[in-house]
C-alpha cells in the first residue's frame, strides 16, 4: 500500500488528505523545514514544528494559518498519524513519521547527521518505507568534522589582517551554523549581511547560542573591515555589495566545495567543506539503520545511490521525482 | 613535498597575481635545487612523461578497494579528474590504508618513488601504489595521484612563473623565458646547470618569444592612421620561427614546440643558405595558388616518422614574415618597417620554391582595408594582419603594435542533441555539448562546442540538462530537442571522419537562439553550400 504519492502537486497522503511539502498551493500542508524548495507560498494551512514556525512566518507571511508542534508527538489527520521528528538539517527541520494501518512511512525532507549546534540532533525513526533525499550521494562526498571545519574558517580569518574576510553561505541554516560554531572558538564580532540578520535573530531568540553579530551596513562609510569576518549569501559575490570592501579575501562554506573544480569555476579563493545534507556514508547508514524494506530516493544523485543500495545492500530502492532541489550550487 | 604541497596550496587558493608571485618566490628561495627544476617543469607543464596512465591507477584502486566498476565511473564522470577522484575516494575510506607518511623531496618523489611502474604487472603494481600512498601524507594524495597521472596543473601562468624566477635570481624575465623555452624533464641537466647560475651561454637557438598581435578594436579605424600601418594577409597555418646558425636548424613553432623534425622539406631548405638567420613566418601547405586545408597540415605534427607519402601529399612551404637576425645581427630593436627592408634583400635572392615571403597589400584608406579584407576566404587567409610600422619586435601581445582583422565566422543554426559534463572547472557541469543539423527528418550531429555561453547560461542550460536527458550512454546524455545555437566556426570541409560527412573548424557557440523552434535549424545541404562556395 501506498500511504504516500507523488502526484503534480507534490508528495500526497490520501488516508490523511495532506501533502508533505508541495509545490502547490494545496489546503493541508505538512512542512518539513523552511528553504523554499520544501515550504511555499499559497497554501491554506501548514503544519510545522514549533521551533520551525517563526521560520516559516517570517518567509511565508506573519499571517498564514499555522498549527505548530513539538517533535515527537503524534497527531491525527484523518486515518493517518503523523509526527515530527528531528532531521538535523537546520533549526526546526523535521522528517514525517506517516502511520496508516499499522505501516509506517517516514519522509525526511532534507537531513544530516554531522553534529551541529544549532539545530536538533537528526533521530533515527524506524520505518516500512524511507523517502529519502540523495543531494550528496556519491562516495567522493564525505564530511571532515564540523569542529575541523570551523577552525579552519578561524584560522583564515585569523590569518588575514590586511583586508576583510568574506566568507558566502545561504542566510538561512548554514550562517547561523558557522555563527554558533564560531562561538566555540571565539567572541570576536561577526559582520552580516543584510539578509542574514531576521533569521540569525530568530535563531538567537530560541536559545542558539552564537558569536556577537551585528550589520555591515550598520557600520560607518570609513569603517574598513580589516581583519573582520564577514558573511553573506553567495548572490552577494561579485555582486555590487561586494565594491564596499578592499581586498577581501573570498571563501564559499558547502558540501560542493569538496570537488576543487567546483571552487575554481565559482571564483572563490577557499572552500570550506560545509553540507547541511548527509555525506554518502551517512545516507547509506541512515538509509539502513531505519530498517526500511523500500527506500523512495527524492533529489539529487538518486541514480548513483538507487543502484547502489539496489545491487550492493539488497534494498529495494526507486526514484521519485519531487521538485526538490538540494544544496543549490551558487 | 611539503614545500610544494604548501607552495601549491597557496598558489591554487588565491586569485591574486602578488600573492601567487609571493608563494613562488617564497618556494623558489627554501626549496633544494632538484626540487626546484622539478617544480619549474612542473609548473609550466614541461614533464613529458607520466608515471601511469589513469586508466590504470584507476584500475589498482578499482582492484585494491573492490568499489565497483560502474560507481567509480559515476564518481569520475561527476569530478572530472582521475587523481582528484581518487584521492576523495581515499579520504572517505574507501579503500583501506594505513599511513605512515615519510617526508621526500619532491625530486625523490620524481626520480625514485614515481618511476619504473608502467613496466609492472597487475599485483606488483598493486602493492607498489599501496606502498607509496601508504607512505605519503593524506594531504598530499591528491598531489601525489596527479604526479602519478601526469595531471599535475595549477592556475598559474608561464609569465609568473617567470616573474618568480627573475625576483629570486635577478637575471630578466626574458632570459629566464629564453633558458626554459622548449625545456622538458629531458633536458634536466642542463637545467640544474641553469639554476646553479652555469646556464650555458645566451647564445640564440631558442625561438625569440614571438611576436603577437591583438584583436581588432572598433575605436581603430578612428584612431590610427592608415599611412602608419603595413597590411598583410593572415595565414592559417603553423607560425614559427627558422633558426639557422651554421649548420644547426631549428623549426619552432609559437607553442614552444620545437617541431624541425615534422618539417624535414623546411630544415633542407635552411640548409642551402649561406647566411646565419632567424625568421618569422607561417608553414602552410601551399596548394596551386593558395594554402591547403589545415588538416593536411595538422597530420604533419604529432606523427614520429614521415612517410614519403606525406611529404608528397602535402609539401609544405614556409611564409615569411619578420626577419629577426642575419649573421648574428639582432635587428629585433628595429622598426617593422626597417626590417622590412632587411626581409626583401634576403628574399629577393631566395630562389627556393618553398620558400614565400610574405606580401604587403597595398591600400590608401580604412575603407579599402575594410574591402579588401572581404576578399580574404576567397584567398585562402583568415583575414588581415595590419602591423605598425614604428613597431618594434617584442615579447607577447602588446598592444597597439599588430593587430588582427578577421574576417567573420561561418554560422549555423544547429540543434542541442548531446551533453556530457567537463572537466576541471567545468567538472560537475555539462559543458560540453554536441550539436546537430537537419538531413532530411534525422538530425545529424556536426559539431562539438564548449564555449560560448557565459557562466548564468551554462547554469541555466545544465538545468535544463538534468532534467531533459532521454537517455544515458556513459558520461554521455541525449536530450529532449528543444534548444537551437547558433554555432560559429572558422573553416568547414569535406570529412570522410564524421558521421555528417562535414568537419568544421574552431567551432563555439554564438548564441543562444531562444526564439527559433527545432524545426528552424539549417540542414546539412546548408552546410554543403558553405563548402561549395569557397572551394
Amino acid at each position: 500500500m501506498n500511504v504516500v504519492e507523488l502526484t503534480n502537486s507534490g508528495l500526497y497522503c490520501a488516508a490523511g488528505d495532506f501533502y508533505i511539502d508541495p509545490w502547490r498551493p494545496v489546503r493541508d500542508s505538512i512542512i518539513t523545514h523552511g528553504h523554499s524548495d520544501h515550504a511555499r507560498v499559497g497554501g491554506e494551512l501548514y503544519h510545522c514544528t514549533k521551533t520551525s514556525e517563526p521560520i516559516l512566518r517570517h518567509r511565508l507571511g506573519a499571517d498564514i494559518l499555522l498549527r505548530a508542534y513539538d517533535y515527537g508527538k503524534p497527531f491525527k489527520m484523518k486515518d493517518a498519524t503523523v509526527s515530527f521528528h528531528p532531521a538535523g538539517h537546520v533549526l526546526g527541520s523535521a522528517q514525517v513519521r506517516v502511520e496508516v494501518n499499522g505501516e509506517v512511512w517516514v519522509i525526511s525532507g532534507d537531513y544530516k547527521r554531522s553534529p551541529d549546534s544549532s539545530c536538533e540532533p537528526f533521530e533515527v525513526v524506524p520505518c516500512d518505507t524511507f523517502i529519502s533525499e540523495a543531494t550528496f550521494g556519491l562516495p567522493v562526498y564525505a564530511w571532515p568534522t564540523s569542529q575541523a571545519v570551523a577552525a579552519d574558517i578561524f584560522k583564515w580569518w585569523q590569518e588575514y589582517k590586511e583586508g576583510p574576510s568574506l566568507l558566502f553561505a545561504y542566510a538561512f541554516g548554514k550562517t547561523q551554523r558557522i555563527l554558533s560554531e564560531l562561538g566555540h572558538l571565539t567572541d570576536q564580532t561577526v559582520y552580516l549581511h543584510g539578509s542574514c540578520e531576521t533569521l540569525t535573530k530568530i535563531y538567537r531568540d530560541q536559545g542558539i547560542k552564537m558569536v556577537p553579530t551585528k550589520l555591515v551596513s550598520d557600520m560607518p562609510k570609513e569603517y574598513k573591515f580589516n581583519g573582520d569576518l564577514v558573511l553573506a549569501p553567495p548572490s552577494g559575490h561579485r555582486s555590487s555589495w561586494m565594491k564596499r570592501f578592499k581586498d577581501p579575501q573570498t571563501a564559499f562554506a558547502s558540501g560542493w566545495m569538496q570537488i576543487r573544480g567546483n571552487r575554481r569555476r565559482r571564483g572563490y579563493e577557499r572552500g570550506f567543506v560545509l553540507s547541511d545534507h548527509a555525506d554518502w556514508k551517512d545516507l547509506v547508514s541512515t538509509i539502513i539503520q531505519t530498517g526500511a524494506k523500500r527506500v523512495l530516493l527524492t533529489h539529487g544523485n538518486t541514480d548513483t545511490l538507487e543502484r547502489y543500495l539496489r545491487e550492493e545492500k539488497h534494498i529495494q530502492a526507486e526514484p521519485l521525482a519531487t521538485q526538490f532541489e538540494g544544496e543549490a550550487e551558487a | 613535498m611539503q614545500l610544494f604541497a604548501e607552495m601549491f596550496e597557496k598558489v591554487d587558493q588565491t586569485t591574486g597575481t602578488n600573492e601567487k608571485v609571493a608563494a613562488l618566490v617564497a618556494y623558489f628561495q627554501k626549496a633544494p635545487l632538484h626540487d626546484k627544476v622539478w617544480a619549474t617543469l612542473l609548473l609550466r607543464g614541461r614533464v613529458k612523461r607520466s608515471p601511469l596512465t589513469s586508466l590504470r591507477m584507476r584500475q589498482v584502486f578499482q582492484r585494491l578497494s573492490g568499489t565497483p566498476r560502474w560507481l567509480m565511473d559515476e564518481c569520475f564522470s561527476h569530478v572530472g579528474d582521475t587523481g582528484e577522484t581518487l584521492a576523495l575516494l581515499m579520504n572517505a575510506g574507501m579503500l583501506a590504508l594505513d599511513p605512515k607518511p615519510k617526508e621526500r623531496s619532491l625530486n625523490e618523489w620524481m626520480t625514485e618513488e614515481l618511476v619504473g611502474l608502467r613496466t609492472l604487472g597487475d599485483e606488483d603494481l598493486d602493492r607498489r601504489l599501496l606502498e607509496i600512498w601508504n607512505s605519503a601524507h593524506p594531504e598530499h594524495w591528491f598531489l601525489i595521484n596527479k604526479l602519478l597521472t601526469g595531471s599535475f596543473r595549477v592556475g598559474v601562468s608561464e609569465k609568473l612563473v617567470l616573474k618568480a624566477l627573475s625576483k629570486v635570481t635577478g637575471d630578466s624575465e626574458s632570459v629566464w623565458h629564453q633558458w626554459l623555452m622548449g625545456k622538458s624533464d629531458r633536458d634536466f641537466e642542463e637545467l640544474l646547470l641553469t639554476f646553479q647560475g652555469q646556464a650555458p651561454s645566451k647564445e640564440l637557438l631558442h625561438a625569440i618569444p614571438f611576436c603577437l598581435a591583438s584583436p581588432l578594436e572598433e575605436s581603430f579605424f578612428v584612431n590610427e592612421k592608415p599611412e602608419d600601418y603595413f597590411a598583410e594577409w593572415k595565414w592559417d597555418g603553423i607560425r614559427s620561427q627558422i633558426i639557422k646558425k651554421g649548420d644547426q636548424i631549428f623549426i619552432w613553432s609559437r607553442g614552444e614546440e620545437m617541431v624541425t623534425e615534422a618539417f624535414p622539406e623546411i630544415a633542407q631548405m635552411a640548409s642551402t643558405w649561406a647566411e646565419d638567420v632567424i625568421l618569422d613566418g607561417e608553414l602552410l601547405v601551399w596548394g596551386e595558388d593558395k594554402p591547403r586545408d589545415f588538416n593536411d597540415l595538422q597530420q604533419r605534427l604529432g606523427r614520429k616518422k614521415l612517410g614519403p607519402d606525406i611529404l608528397k601529399k602535402a609539401p609544405v612551404s614556409f611564409m615569411a614574415y619578420d626577419l629577426l637576425h642575419l649573421n648574428g645581427e639582432d635587428f629585433t630593436a628595429l622598426t617593422l618597417a626597417e626590417r622590412r627592408t632587411k626581409l626583401e634583400s634576403f628574399s629577393g635572392t631566395r630562389t627556393h620554391p618553398r620558400y614565400r615571403m610574405s606580401q604587403l597589400v597595398e591600400f590608401t584608406s580604412w575603407d579599402q582595408v575594410k574591402e579588401l579584407q572581404l576578399q580574404s576566404r576567397e584567398l585562402g587567409t583568415e583575414g588581415l594582419m595590419l602591423k605598425n610600422k614604428h613597431s618594434l619586435y617584442v615579447t607577447g601581445r602588446k598592444r597597439g603594435n599588430w593587430w588582427k582583422f578577421k574576417v567573420q565566422p561561418y554560422t549555423l543554426d544547429a540543434v542541442l542533441l548531446y551533453a556530457q559534463a567537463g572537466t576541471g572547472k567545468r567538472s560537475n557541469l555539462f559543458t560540453d555539448y554536441t550539436f546537430a543539423l537537419w538531413h532530411g527528418d534525422k538530425l545529424v550531429p556536426f559539431a562539438k562546442a564548449y564555449s560560448g555561453l557565459d557562466n548564468k547560461e551554462i547554469e541555466e542550460l545544465d538545468r535544463w540538462i538534468r532534467r531533459n536527458t532521454l537517455e544515458k550512454f556513459g558520461p554521455v546524455r541525449s536530450l529532449k530537442t528543444h534548444h537551437v545555437f547558433e554555432i560559429a566556426f572558422e573553416g568547414i570541409a569535406n570529412s570522410t571522419r564524421h558521421k555528417s560527412g562535414i568537419a568544421v573548424r574552431f567551432p563555439r557557440i554564438l548564441r543562444w537562439r531562444r526564439d527559433k523552434t527545432v524545426d528552424a535549424a539549417d540542414k546539412l545541404e546548408d552546410a554543403q553550400k558553405l563548402i561549395e562556395a569557397h572551394v
